[in-house]
């Protein structure tokens, strides 16, 4: 790799599968398998090492990836570490004559979120709106804000399916200002907020990967003096799937929200109303025709009955009748003779 | 930075300056006096015409600032990206240089184990969050920008909503140029938020020549004044004296 000639900003993007290196500081052998992708940072590669496979990121410039790796190592001394993840080791890598900082994390493996949701259907969006809901809410009482949300940077996992966010480079501790953001999911873009980290940044933006979700892709806010809260509602209403969640999205993009805990009891309780309301519905439709059937047949039974009851009561006339009959010609036949 | 704070020139222009001094020789002067120099050069939609372009990073270069070359529909984040970054710069330059005061001359960052280097950034970042800053605004105002010029006023109050998310204090200027009888024209003093801009923008009348070196050479001066003023106003209040609103 050291006769590559190419642009050094370049160098660390571009290295081939089978490349083997030693990290400069603490000398644990990487091998890489593929390259994964890459971000506004720096380059992401699947790796061997010494225990299996891992990710690896590799800093476009020496500061990059700085923040990233510190809100990382923040991460894991969260117990459990379930906030994003795990970092497993900080180093340099010296390509040629360049030193570029890299790390090596756990490797998740899955889909994209808006493909997940486009193979699976678009009723396993709430779902993981939910999980992702319960994900910020810890991240949150941790004391920070994941701030760049979007469906890039957000992997389904599983199964079973649950939604993991793999990179943290946007995010902040709340107080501060949000540096990183992508413009779809940003409130300052739309009009309707500042770039304040707080929960509800967040929970602007997880509103908007809801709404895209059906959407499949992004779209521009209104050219002209359309009010963007307008927009966005009437985008949501156009939506079929997104309607039982209207008014929880419309709270979540006034900023009304002020934890996350909050926006995920109303998002179950949405999907639990749509569930009863379906089921509910399936009871009735499937037991109206039975009840039906019963009712009818009842009246049937009962106009058999009437009828049974009509003859023999005719019969019994009849008998009644021929008996007084034969009884009044015995009387006379006996008066004659 | 000086006095803790941090002061930067944003010029937003679209090609070849074609008056006055060369603006690279001002923004090294600008560099100098402590001033940052950041130019974001915006193209033509659909030409990927680079011409005068290389303008924009030697101007950058000289002032010690950043650049960057965008569509007009990318500017918002560009213009909030490059002041961010510039910033982050001259906060690194700063305690670079107090690092090397401690370690050494030879010390340089990546020379730091990974552990360390995390810990300066967590300085510069607590630093960037709290520091004042104070950008003045130079925008181009010449013929080829005029369609522009909507794009250039919504990427400035998203600059505004994105510095003011912060907890320390800000100030914009904004200078166009060419001006109407001037080469440059001052159309809003020192203010905490640009959300005044509304209708600056329509009644220009954009004009032919780009004094781009005498734009900046106004910039510095106003910037000057401010501080001239300051020190003799009043010493020891901390950002104080700009309260009152125009000079």
């Amino acid at each position: 790799m050291e006769r590559k000639t190419v642009h050094l900003k370049n160098q660390a993007s571009n290295l081939t599968p089978g490349t083997k290196w030693l990290g400069k500081w603490n000398r644990n052998p990487y091998r890489i398998v593929k390259k994964l992708g890459y971000g506004a940072t720096g380059s992401v590669y699947l790796v061997e090492t010494r225990t299996g496979q891992a990710a690896v990121k590799i800093g476009e410039n020496k500061m990059s990836l700085t923040s990233e790796i510190n809100v990382l190592k923040h991460f894991s001394k969260v117990k459990g570490n379930v906030l994003g993840p795990s970092l497993w080791d900080v180093d340099d890598i010296e390509i040629g004559n360049e030193t570029y900082p890299f790390f090596c994390m756990e490797y998740l493996k899955g889909e994209s979120l808006l493909e997940f949701t486009k193979r699976k259907g678009v009723e396993w969006a709430p779902i993981l709106m939910v999980q992702l809901l319960g994900d910020l809410d810890r991240l949150h009482r941790e004391g920070w804000i994941f701030g760049d949300l979007k469906p890039e940077n957000l992997i389904v996992t599983g199964p079973p399916a649950r939604v993991r966010w793999f990179d943290v480079g946007g995010t902040t501790k709340i107080g501060r200002s949000i540096k990183e953001y992508t413009e779809f999911y940003d409130r300052g873009y739309w009009g309707l907020g500042d770039r304040k980290a707080e929960p509800s940044y967040d929970l602007f933006s997880t509103a908007m990967i809801f709404i895209q979700t059906a959407y499949r892709e992004r779209f521009n806010k209104p050219s002209g003096n359309e009010n963007s809260l307008d927009y966005l509602s009437r985008r949501i209403s156009n939506m079929y799937p997104l309607s039982p969640y209207k008014k929880i999205l419309l709270y979540a993009l006034k900023g009304k929200y002020t934890g996350a805990q909050w926006m995920k009891k109303d998002v179950m309780a949405a999907i639990e109303a749509r569930s009863y309301k379906r089921s509910n519905t399936k009871k009735i439709t499937r037991s109206a025709h039975p009840v039906k059937k019963k009712a009818r047949s009842g009246s049937n039974l009962r106009k058999n009955n009437r009828n049974k009851e009509n003859s023999s009561y005719r019969v019994e006339i009849i008998l009644t009748a021929s008996f007084l009959f034969l009884s009044s010609i015995l009387y006379f036949m006996g008066q004659w003779m | 930075m000086s006095g803790g704070k941090i002061r930067q020139i944003l010029l937003l222009t679209d090609g070849c300056s074609n008056q006055g001094e060369d603006p690279a020789a001002v923004a090294a002067f600008a560099k100098e006096k402590g001033i940052t120099v950041n130019v974001i050069g915006i193209l033509e939609h659909g030409s990927a015409r680079e011409h005068g372009m290389k303008e924009v990073e030697d101007i950058s270069m000289a002032g010690g600032g950043v650049s960057q070359v965008v569509y007009a529909n990318q500017l918002s984040q560009t213009v909030q990206m490059v002041t961010r970054q510039a910033m982050t710069q001259t906060l690194h330059g700063v305690v670079h240089n107090e690092l090397r005061h401690i370690l050494g001359e030879e010390q340089e960052m990546e020379d730091l184990p990974p552990d360390k280097r995390g810990e300066v950034m967590e300085v510069v970042d607590e630093l960037g969050e709290n520091i004042s800053l104070e950008v003045l605004i130079l925008v181009d105002t010449s013929a080829s920008m005029k369609a522009k010029l909507p794009m250039v006023q919504e990427a400035l109050s998203d600059l505004s909503i994105s510095l003011n998310s912060r907890t320390g204090g800000n100030h914009f200027s904004l200078f166009l140029f060419p001006g109407k009888r001037k080469e440059v024209e001052k159309v809003l003093d020192w203010t905490p938020k640009i959300n005044s801009l509304t209708g600056t923008f329509n009644r220009l009348t954009t004009g032919g020549v780009t004094p781009t070196g005498p734009a900046l050479k106004a910039a510095l001066y106003h910037f000057e004044k401010r501080q001239d003023r300051r020190s003799l106003i009043e010493y020891g209040e901390e950002d104080g004296p700009f309260e009152e609103s125009g000079f």
